[in-house]
């Protein structure tokens, strides 16, 4: 909405070119982790763990190596044990101990699906005959699924080295709590007496799975020379090279992984589970070996996010103004640390300019899968929290849910709760743009309710590199390190387009293996538009750069004499016409050699995402059915490159956010195993459930970015968990404080409502 | 000199959150505070990110402060 006056017109930005990958998905052309094959590859499958918690005594394999058409088996034994180390490798430090120890279990099986052995065989029947054939000797121990019974003094514990850190005095004990997280700021104390009114409430939510459709799947060739190549779907095959050279004590450059599309990550595809495990079996069978797995291995064994227990107090003025806030979150991080938590801490008050606040943050193992980053990682689960305690405030204070938090709005200049002093955000923009949306004045009708919440994500930089060559005919190939999951090829190729101008039918974008372009970190964070953005930008003003020197030679004149504009060089005094990048690529073996160039950065100053969503739903009185019937997501987005993708994925984000309010959870029996492991029972929502998801895309641009791009990909599906509870509160008058509102749990509540009077 | 402030629940400070020392660089921000409290160094190079100004900087050690920049520490950020 705002434009910086320096901008110059744009031709390409902004406009709504066709995807460049749409025919190849849409024919089915396109190739995924599992249309990938190599001749002669073997088939690889996992034996898992069926308890939840166990020792593992002991693993024959004898049989299963015997069986004809068996080429290797492996277990843990096959993999060297790693020291305690953090990698800043992947979407976030790792401990590459616990990383490994995830992708196939050594002295103990921490969650039912824990890889405990693997094979590859000439057939998939033969793979899965051999499975049956190892035979697994453990010693079942106790488990603890939930968040608060692992936090008990009694709890059985996963690992008996654990302590917990950020507690004073260190402990000498083994806990199941791996890290105690604290942001502070003022007098809390003094802040709740300054209080007119408060108001308190608990949360819990559910693990829920980031379900991309596309399960996971590699090819992995273990050379005779000692080469490797690794064909997947990933969100950073950098991260996949990285992490499988660790795991199997290689040199990076002996692993070469080159990117297939990928069919939906959303945070999920930012860790290894198949690769290094299809890598052993190749560097024992002496052939390549394709894994994929099922979507009942995906539920089992890939991350999750955290379910959470929380709590939230709200302290106010009459007049609404917040005085003091306390936040506690408990998270499960699954069978290793390292929940979301951390992020979650940093993001609850956000959005919030509030002088007196403590956020006190718990990172939990459990016997469940090791979580993975899911889009705004623990941001929706603690907005859920907050956001449903300021609907409840602005309900006692009889205030407007949007004036609440206008009047309590962070600005620039505003010093963060999470540390930083805010600029150029767009918060308060998008407030004013709901507030003034049609949907906002709209009557509801029966049995309808109207939910509001906000949310933010920070938004990243980070390490991208970028190459742009131009063909002898002008045209010009980008190529990058990102792999694309949200459309980065088609804002690629109008970034390049509209700095080279060109056409941008004249620009074609492609994704490198980790030999061919240099280092990017994953595709996450909402930082790809941005910062490999940026290195694509740089690339092409080089070539800018490169062609002005050219035609300064061709036409022998002094480098003051000639501009670059409209995609050419021109002589000032016009005495000569224009040399294109055409002209000049034509002759470019005569003036210096094919016209390239490479830019690898470090991108800082990323603008952070504030999103505010309107809910409207409609409750079935008789069973408890929820209904979204309107739904309408504001966002700042800094400068929507390609608006149709931007709105995609807001709409995306709302999508998988209703889900996670409505419907989805993982249910486990008494033995800690999953037991709706499949789309059948885990109910993620589909086309028909949701109605169109309306988007205001608010543009308070990034001045860190040459035509403003702030991050888009995460902050939409922060909102949309309170968005929904405070709409079935306002539709029902019943305040549901746990995930997810399905029909039995609002039909429970409604009767305890109605014998309650 | 550069206003470096410290989250309260940082190793190695004793709790001081509030620091001033001079700097040219974001490196050079985090030699001066490994001098003041032995061990931060590492720690900051490793797990933390700096808003300089209000602009968050990770793994950045070459980035310019100037006098009487507001160098703020917190966690670094991922995503999904």
């Amino acid at each position: 909405m705002s434009e910086s006056p320096n901008t110059p017109k744009l031709s390409v930005i902004g406009g709504r070119p066709v995807r460049p990958d749409g025919v190849d998905k849409v024919t089915g052309r396109a190739l995924f982790g599992a249309d990938f094959a190599v001749a002669g590859q073997l088939c690889g499958r996992v034996l898992r763990s069926p308890h939840a918690h166990a020792k593992i005594i002991s693993i024959d394999t004898r049989k299963a190596k015997a069986l004809a058409g068996v080429k290797a088996v492996v277990t843990g034994a096959d993999f060297p044990n790693l020291k305690s180390e953090v990698h800043e490798g992947g979407e976030s430090s790792s401990d590459l101990r616990d990383l490994a120890m995830n992708v196939i279990a050594r002295e103990k099986a921490l969650y039912e699906g824990h890889a405990v052995a693997a094979v590859a065989a000439i057939s998939p029947k033969i793979a899965e005959e051999a499975l049956r054939l190892i035979s697994v000797t453990y010693e079942a121990l106790p488990h603890v699924l939930e968040v608060e019974a692992a936090m008990a003094a009694d709890a059985p514990i996963l690992h008996d080295h654990m302590r917990t850190g950020g507690v004073k005095p260190a402990p000498t004990t083994a806990s199941n709590v791996a890290k105690r997280h604290i942001f502070e700021r003022g007098d809390l104390s003094q802040g709740f007496a300054d209080a007119d009114v408060t108001y308190e409430g608990r949360y819990t939510t559910q693990a829920v799975h980031q379900g991309y459709i596309e399960p996971h799947a590699c090819v992995a060739q273990w050379g005779e020379d000692g080469q490797c190549d690794v064909w997947c779907s990933s969100q950073g095959h950098f991260m996949i090279r990285a992490y499988c050279a660790k795991i199997l004590n290689l040199p990076l450059s002996d692993v070469r992984v080159t990117p297939l599309e990928i069919g939906g990550g959303f945070g999920g595809k930012t860790t290894v589970y198949l690769e290094p495990l299809a890598l052993a079996l190749s560097r024992q069978s002496g052939r390549p070996v394709k894994m994929v797995m099922t979507r009942d291995e995906v539920f089992r064994a890939t991350g999750p996010t955290s379910g959470a227990a929380m709590t939230v107090r709200l302290g106010a003025k009459r007049d609404g103004t917040l005085t003091a806030a306390k936040v506690e979150l408990k998270f499960q991080a699954g069978a290793f640390p390292g929940s979301p938590v951390g992020a979650a801490c940093m993001t609850a008050l956000a959005c919030y300019d509030v002088p007196n606040f403590e956020v006190l943050g718990w990172d939990v193992v459990t016997n469940t899968p090791k979580v993975a980053a899911y889009r705004a990682p623990g941001a929706p689960i603690v907005a859920f929290a907050v956001e449903s305690a300021m609907d409840e405030l602005a309900r006692q204070l009889k205030i407007d849910p949007i004036e609440l938090r206008l009047k309590n709005a962070v600005r620039d200049g505003v010093i963060a709760a999470y540390g930083p002093k805010y600029r150029n955000i767009g918060y308060v923009e998008t407030l004013e743009a709901l507030k003034a949306s049609d949907h906002y004045k709209a009557p509801l009708g029966p049995n309808q309710g109207r939910g509001f919440a906000v949310g933010f994500w920070f938004n990243i930089g980070g390490e991208s590199t970028a190459s742009v060559h131009i063909s002898e005919d002008g045209g010009a190939t980008v190529t990058t390190g990102s792999p694309d999951i949200g459309g980065s090829r088609a804002s690629m190729q109008m970034m390049a387009a509209e700095t080279l101008g060109l056409p941008v039918e004249r620009v074609r974008a492609k994704i490198a293996d980790t030999a061919s372009i240099g280092f990017s970190n994953v595709t996450g964070g909402s930082r790809t538009t941005f910062a490999t953005g940026l290195a694509v930008i740089e690339a092409c003003r080089k070539i800018i750069a490169d062609a002005t020197r050219r035609a300064v030679g061709t036409w022998g004149v002094e480098a003051d004499k000639v501009v670059w504009t409209h995609g050419q060089v021109e002589l000032l005094d016009g005495s000569k016409p224009p040399l294109t990048l055409a002209d000049l690529a034509k002759e470019s073996g005569k003036t210096g050699g094919p016209m390239s160039a490479e830019v690898a950065l470090n991108a800082q100053g990323a603008g952070p995402g504030f999103g505010a969503h309107l809910c409207d739903l409609e409750v079935d009185p008789e069973t408890g059915h929820v209904s979204v019937v309107r739904y309408t997501a504001a966002q700042d987005v800094g400068r929507a490159i390609h608006p149709a993708y931007v709105e995609g994925q807001i709409q995306g984000g709302v999508a998988q956010g209703l889900g996670w309010a409505l419907n989805e959870a993982y249910l486990f029996d008494r033995d800690g195993r999953m037991e709706n492991p499949g789309f059948l029972d885990y109910r993620m929502p589909v086309a028909s459930d949701l109605p169109m998801i309306d988007t205001i895309l608010v543009e308070v641009q990034n001045p860190r970015h040459p035509f403003g791009a702030k991050g888009v990909g995460e902050t939409p599906i922060v909102p949309p968990l309170a968005a929904a509870a405070n709409a079935v509160r306002s539709a029902t008058g019943l305040r549901l404080n746990d995930l997810p509102l399905a029909p039995p749990v609002i039909l429970a509540a409604s009767d305890l409502a109605k014998a309650a009077e | 000199m550069i206003h470096v402030i410290l989250p309260a629940d940082l190793p190695f400070t004793g709790g001081v959150t509030r620091v001033e020392v001079q700097a040219e660089t974001l490196k050079s921000l985090m030699l001066a505070l490994e001098q003041r409290f032995p061990g931060l160094g590492e720690h900051l190079d490793r797990k933390m990110a700096f808003a300089v100004n209000g602009e968050i900087h990770q793994d950045a050690w070459f980035e310019p402060l100037d006098d009487g920049a507001e160098v703020v520490v917190l966690p670094k950020i991922g995503g999904g």
